[in-house]
């Protein structure tokens, strides 16, 4: 049974329609990428499946995991496995960084039955998981992204992945605003996190991501729907030819030609 | 004082109240906060007599900082109060321990006295409490004296009944240089009202903090008075409010910068949670500056939970109910993580989460 199994998925905000018609099959162990060009609806898709509100499902199913994804909250979504790296990780201040974390992962452990982690266990799990990320710990007493740099926001999304251990990962452009350090620790990060039971949707409008997180599948996304799937092989024709190439309009490859 | 003294005092204080009874919504100054069920309210209305023994040594202070010539509350405890809880640091003195002064509502009516005298160079810490059960008023008067030099931490905790009323006054006279800070934390009470004002002198530093919570039907009003009368003060206000239901609340900050008081550095900021559509927040910066070489800034605002932020929360796998909470509990965090005496932090923590755990079910 496939992880997740998305069919003829429409979604719009407001009036206006952005998916038109998605469907995906992702089992475990595989990474799929997702590119696009902006306003493709690639960002759409993933919020859709976290379960953001802002975003109205007009038609088609999503099973996950063998259950009616589209019906469960968004809290339950996560505590059954499902994590959305954020492309614009929030602000939350006031809430450390520690509390937020040790009360989702509570959380997902109350969920299935688990006892709750205390303070130690806690922590010893969360400095393992900081060495991952090549994280400097000052960040866990710190508000929830307060303050924080672009490249330490995403490498927080990541820092909690490996904290939360989801079954169904996407990343949406996690590679956006990251300098090639900051990108090279960050696909460290993932490709740590690979494994047979976890899958990862990795959304992205550059290929560039995708040379330190190499993709099992690649799927082309634009106007709200999938237009092109193929290996990863898909990814490098992309950068050679262009969304053009595909005969797909890009913003900002026809402002590169200017 | 003589017994004469004081009768006299009374006297003219209760004639005081008489003239100008009791403010309703058509005094500017009260124009949201209705005190027609304080009014109605049955007392013995006769005129006051000698009451109590004023301390030692209070005399040349009591009743000078507190004028009740414009204000009937003031007036109504200044001709009824019947002790005074006087508090004297002599000069140079460090108090290290917070000094608590807890007032529980005795009666249907009371008129608590607070007189706090700290001389030049002196630091203490001080923390008011007003608490009761059941119905009643409370009506409270406090002078702070802050000589030169000196360091005053205060801090004013309104735990009042949730059926009870609540005006508490305060004045705080501010020497030369002094560095005082209040923070008012107003949790209890079906109709509050808090005013602080404070008289700055030359180089003197002032900080007025504050939060306010309010759920059911509870009304509170913070009104905050700031005057710079000399050069070289620098003021700072902070006030936050977390609002449900139909409550009601008010924040009336006024700044005064005489034409003397220049280079004064003055910011006044006043920020609002509202987590229902029924709640209603009225707020008001009121500047007055007639100095031209001064830095004053206000700013208000009023919100709701941010639902990005509640989406964040939850696609951790934080539920719904619980992100709210801690998103409101974080609206409130910077105030609590100013209070200086840990005894008072660890249990408004406590209240605070109770609260807003107990508002979830």
């Amino acid at each position: 049974m496939a992880l997740l199994e998305i069919t003829d998925l429409h979604a719009t905000v407001g009036d206006r329609e952005i998916l038109k018609g998605i469907s995906l099959t992702v089992n475990s162990g595989e990474v799929h990428a997702i590119m696009g060009p902006n306003g493709s609806g690639k960002s759409t898709l993933a919020q859709v499946l976290a379960g953001r509100d802002l975003y109205v499902v007009t038609g088609g199913k999503v099973i996950y995991d063998g259950k009616d994804l589209l019906a469960m909250l968004p809290e339950d979504r996560a505590r059954e496995g499902i994590f959305l790296a954020f492309q614009y990780p929030v602000e939350i201040p006031g809430v450390s960084n520690m509390y937020f974390l040790k009360a989702a992962l509570n959380a997902t452990r109350k969920h299935h039955g688990l006892a709750e982690l205390d303070a130690m266990d806690f922590i010893a799990l969360v400095k393992d998981r900081m060495k991952l990320l090549e994280m400097d710990q000052e960040l866990l007493n710190r508000a929830v992204n307060t303050g924080f740099s672009g490249g330490e926001k995403k490498r927080n999304e990541i820092f909690q992945m490996a904290v939360l251990e989801p079954k169904l990962a996407i990343l949406d452009e996690t590679d956006s605003g990251l300098d090639i350090d900051a990108l090279r620790a960050v696909a460290a990060g993932v490709n740590a996190l690979r494994s047979p039971q976890r899958a990862m949707i990795v959304v992205t409008h550059y290929q560039r991501l995708l040379n330190y997180i190499v993709p099992d599948y690649v799927h082309v996304l634009a106007e709200g729907r999938i237009v092109k799937s193929g290996g990863k092989e898909l990814a490098l024709e992309l950068e050679e030819s262009g969304y053009a190439g595909l005969g797909i309009a890009d913003e900002e490859e026809a402002v590169a030609k200017l | 004082m003589t017994a004469v003294a004081e009768q006299t005092l009374r006297e003219t204080a209760y004639q005081r109240f008489l003239e100008l009874g009791f403010p309703t919504t058509h005094d500017e100054e009260w124009r949201f906060t209705n005190v027609a069920p304080i009014a109605r309210l049955k007392w013995d209305r006769r005129s006051p007599s000698v009451v109590c023994q004023l301390p030692d040594g209070s005399s040349s202070y009591l009743t000078k900082y507190a004028p009740f010539q414009n204000h009937a509350f003031v007036a109504l405890n200044t001709a009824f109060f019947q002790d005074v809880t006087y508090i004297h640091i002599p000069r140079g003195l460090v108090v290290v321990e917070p000094i608590q002064i807890a007032y529980d509502s005795p009666s249907a009516i009371s008129h608590p006295r607070t007189l706090i005298v700290v001389a030049p160079d002196a630091h203490c810490t001080l923390v008011e409490t007003y608490s009761g059960t059941g119905s009643y008023f409370t009506n409270a008067v406090t002078e702070i004296v802050a000589g030169s030099g000196s360091v005053i931490d205060h801090y004013k905790v309104q735990l009042e009944s949730p059926s009870a009323f609540h005006v508490g006054v305060m004045f705080a006279s501010l020497g030369r240089s002094a560095n005082f800070s209040s923070t008012c934390i107003s949790l209890g009470g079906a109709l509050v009202r808090n005013e602080v004002t404070a008289t700055l002198s030359e180089g003197t530093d002032a900080t007025l903090n504050g939060l306010y919570l309010v759920n059911g039907a509870q009304h509170v009003d913070n009104h905050t008075s700031i005057d710079h009368a000399q050069p070289h003060g620098t003021s700072h206000e902070l006030y936050k409010g977390i609002l449900d239901d139909q409550a009601s609340a008010v924040f009336n900050g006024r700044i005064i910068v005489r034409k003397d008081a220049q280079k004064t550095d003055s910011k006044q900021t006043n920020k609002n949670l509202v987590l229902s559509d029924e709640a209603v927040i009225n707020t008001k910066p009121e500047l007055q500056i007639f100095a031209d070489d001064v830095r004053c800034t206000h700013g208000a605002t009023i919100g709701q939970l941010d639902a990005e932020s509640l989406f964040y929360l939850q696609s951790r796998g934080i539920g719904k109910q619980d992100a709210r909470s801690l998103l409101t509990y974080a609206f409130a965090q910077d105030i609590i993580d100013r209070i200086k005496v840990q005894s008072l932090k660890d249990s408004l923590e406590r209240i605070l989460f109770e609260k807003f755990h107990e508002h979830d079910r």
